[in-house]
């Protein structure tokens, strides 16, 4: 079975807290907080104003440049206000805040269950569904979609990598909607397919889901043009690079994307939503989130509308259980801890929430390097993370430029595997985005 | 809503501990103290103890009253892995006051100076090893026979290990002693004249092969220098190194199975703070060491070379640590 060729490591998946949890409708909240910044790029500029009416899927939020991302409006009401806002981890911003009104849809969008499979639309027609929906990917990343549906002059996307792999522990929201929305994902693949002007898709499945295998092969099965890849457990499998390695044993060179090798890479959720914006004109105005923790009474997937305060989709779960030490937006690797979880909403950002009971949340004591090499092992990109966390503590950026800390793709394996409990990613992490304004520095100074 | 633990990512951990890691090499080690228990008896139980004691005692010491630590590191166990390791490569009828010294400058000279665990660049049991080897050189190449559990200590009998006859019948071309040799499966098994605890290649081969499935050390440097040693004592065996009546494999058996070949290849070249980080790194280091420890067999006049050529090695590991792992998406190296 295939997998990723450099380092990975092997954590607890612990999925089977939520796994097979039939994806749950949350009920609509009573105000809706819309964050103007669920994507990776500019803010979206508000194209609305206080006291304006909304329907379900109106555009609320422009996209604020070429990578940036619409928001449509998840609810229907009245515009309470456009007001500043911090997230759950502290960093301000503004959101835009509707008290709900009923749930009245704009009458364009197809709300019915019926499958549709026809899709005559042109490419260019599609890119421009689906940057209107407002997608970005659902991975985590949560890059705009239609961006990455463009390739740059001269550049030629080959395949279309389809990210089920899902390998961050406890999540398991990917895996139900494959379960449940598979067809739907098939036909968005083909839609995709057929927007990047490709013949071939693959879809990567990690082994610890064998019945998502099973079904995806199924439907493919009658499909031109799709293959399902069964590929070995290991994390950071779902990681862009390390995907296309392992499903087309092509390596994506260092700071380029990975339409260099010829590859497009979108995960699962975000297949579903184009199909969704594409074949019913629905835009991206919820997610599935997976809640979940050792101690959470009804861990489960939840299909949540964007802006619902998360403190209302915890409690469909069962509320914080009561040893709660860390929630976490996201999974264990990669997700961040969360400093407060009133007047966080559900966005496009969130797969999910972790609660981490007291004892697992409280790192244990750094001790000595004993310059063992494991993180050497670990690291999917080939880096030496022991020297890349000292060089960052000596502030010696031009060696850790030299080193390839730009490569660095924050998966946690070095911090994961070491013995001495260093916490080499506190070091690399504020190391990097120094190298990274010195690098943007360089280069504006050269263009002068 | 009481207060939430912030903590940047990654928020699991893969329950890997400096104290596992040194547990499991104590653990791989036992089989081979063992079989040194059974052939030189009280010899090697009061060794192992003294220098065990002597090594945790002065890391406490040095730590707690000289360092003025606030946290104590005996319970990682490095330490009683350091004594272990040095007792190994003593001979079990060494005064208990000599093993005293080589545990004392192993911690003291060879860890702690430089700052405690991690920080020391030669490998803190040999540099004891190799220290009372200069200052006591005939009570360190005074080797005891094996001859099953023997109940004196001091007073054993004594006599030359393989690597000693070898050396004379190759040096002065004296064939004569090739009767003195053991047999090579009893080299295998461990039935002959030798430090501590290297004697046994079936015992540490073992707990090697233990050491790597568990992931605690990877195979590159064990590998490396047998491969080497192997490949360096088939060239000069066929160039006319061994003595008369003995053939190239029987040779280059000879070569690997006695001395610390084993227990230097598998515990102490492979010792995480003094080896290399990166796989190629590694390769090298251990072809270093084969090279080293064979030229030394070979030409030089101790009869066995293995402590230096680690220490040689592991004085070359900054500079071996400049070869990168190979990064993702970079052309294959040649």
């Amino acid at each position: 079975m295939r997998t990723f060729k450099i380092g990975g490591v092997h954590p607890h998946d612990n999925k089977q807290f939520s796994a097979h949890q039939a994806i749950k409708e949350c009920p609509l909240p009573k105000q809706a907080i819309i964050p103007l910044v669920q994507h990776i790029g500019a803010p979206a500029q508000a194209v609305v104003k206080a006291g304006d009416k909304v329907k379900v899927g109106e555009l609320l939020a422009q996209a604020g440049g070429f990578v940036s991302a619409n928001i449509c409006s998840p609810v229907s009401g009245t515009v309470a206000k456009i007001g500043d806002w911090t997230d759950a981890w502290g960093a301000p911003g503004q959101a835009i805040y509707i008290d709900v009104e009923g749930d009245e849809w704009l009458p364009e969008i197809d709300r019915t269950p019926d499958l549709i499979r026809q899709c005559t639309l042109e490419p260019k027609a599609i890119i421009d569904k689906i940057a209107a929906a407002g997608i970005v990917g659902l991975g985590g990343a949560c890059f705009p979609t239609h961006v990455k549906l463009l390739p740059p002059p001269g550049k030629k996307a080959e395949v279309l990598i389809v990210n089920g792999v899902e390998c961050e522990p406890y999540l398991t929201c990917d895996h139900q909607l494959m379960m449940e929305h598979g067809e739907e994902i098939i036909i968005g693949i083909q839609i995709l397919k057929k927007a990047l002007g490709v013949e071939r898709a693959i879809i990567g499945i990690e082994n610890n889901k064998p019945d998502a295998i099973a079904h995806m092969r199924e439907l493919a099965e009658k499909q031109l043009g799709i293959e399902v890849m069964p590929l070995k457990l290991r994390y950071p499998q779902g990681g862009e690079k390390q995907l296309i390695d392992a499903c087309i044993n092509r390596q994506v060179p260092s700071g380029a994307l990975p339409i260099e090798v010829g590859a497009v890479v979108d995960n699962v959720a975000t297949i579903y939503a184009v199909y969704e914006a594409v074949q019913k004109n629905k835009p991206l105005i919820s997610r599935v989130m997976t809640v979940t923790g050792k101690n959470v009474s009804k861990p489960g997937n939840y299909s949540v509308r964007f802006g619902t305060p998360i403190e209302e989709v915890i409690a469909l779960a069962g509320g914080v259980p009561a040893d709660t030490g860390k929630i976490i937006g996201g999974g264990p690797m990669m997700g961040r801890a969360m400093d407060h979880i009133e007047g966080m909403p559900a966005n496009k950002r969130l797969s999910g929430l972790l609660f981490l009971p007291e004892a697992e949340s409280i790192r244990p004591e750094e001790e000595n390097c004993i310059r063992c090499g494991k993180c050497v092992q670990a690291c999917p990109m080939g880096l030496e993370p022991y020297l890349l966390s000292r060089l960052a503590e000596l502030e010696m950026y031009d060696e850790l430029e030299k080193h390839d800390v730009m490569d660095c793709i924050d998966c946690g394996c070095c911090v994961f595997t070491c013995p001495a409990h260093r916490r080499l990613l506190d070091g690399i992490r504020p190391g990097k985005a120094k190298v990274g304004a010195i690098l943007r520095e360089r280069a504006a100074a050269a263009k002068k | 809503m009481k207060k939430l633990i912030v903590a940047p990512a990654p928020h699991a951990h893969s329950g890997d501990s400096v104290r596992r890691n040194m547990l499991l090499v104590i653990l791989a080690l036992l089989p081979a103290y063992v079989v040194s228990v059974i052939e030189f008896g009280w010899g090697a139980l009061i060794t192992a103890c003294i220098s065990i004691l002597a090594c945790v005692c002065t890391e406490y010491v040095i730590s707690r009253y000289i360092l003025k630590e606030k946290r104590q590191t005996i319970g990682d166990l490095s330490a009683v892995l350091t004594g272990l390791l040095l007792a190994f490569n003593l001979p079990s009828n060494l005064d208990w006051w000599i093993v005293l010294i080589g545990a004392i400058v192993a911690i003291g000279v060879g860890k702690m100076t430089f700052g405690g665990l991690g920080q020391n660049p030669f490998n803190p049991a040999l540099v004891g090893r190799v220290f009372l080897l200069i200052s006591f050189p005939a009570q360190m190449t005074t080797w005891p026979v094996a001859n099953g559990f023997a109940t004196r200590y001091l007073d054993a009998e004594t006599g030359a290990t393989p690597l000693y006859y070898l050396k004379h019948m190759v040096k002065a071309g004296d064939a004569s002693v090739i009767d003195q040799l053991p047999s090579l499966m009893d080299s295998f098994l461990g039935v002959m004249g030798g430090s501590l605890g290297e004697v046994c290649a079936l015992a540490l081969i073992l707990g090697g092969i233990f050491l790597i499935c568990m992931r605690v050390i990877t195979w590159h440097i064990p590998v490396a220098i047998l491969a080497t040693v192997a490949c360096f004592a088939a060239c000069t065996g066929w160039a006319g190194a061994p003595p008369e009546g003995m053939g190239t494999c029987q040779y280059v058996g000879y070569e690997l199975l006695t001395g610390g070949l084993m227990l230097g290849a598998f515990f102490m070249a492979t010792d995480y703070v003094t080896s290399p980080m990166s796989g190629w790194g590694k390769i090298i280091f251990g072809i270093g060491i084969g090279f080293i420890v064979m030229v030394i067999r070979t030409w030089g006049n101790y009869p066995e070379g293995m402590s230096f050529a680690i220490l040689i090695m592991n004085a070359c590991v900054p500079l071996l640590n400049k070869i990168r792992p190979q990064r993702f998406g970079e052309p294959k190296k040649a």
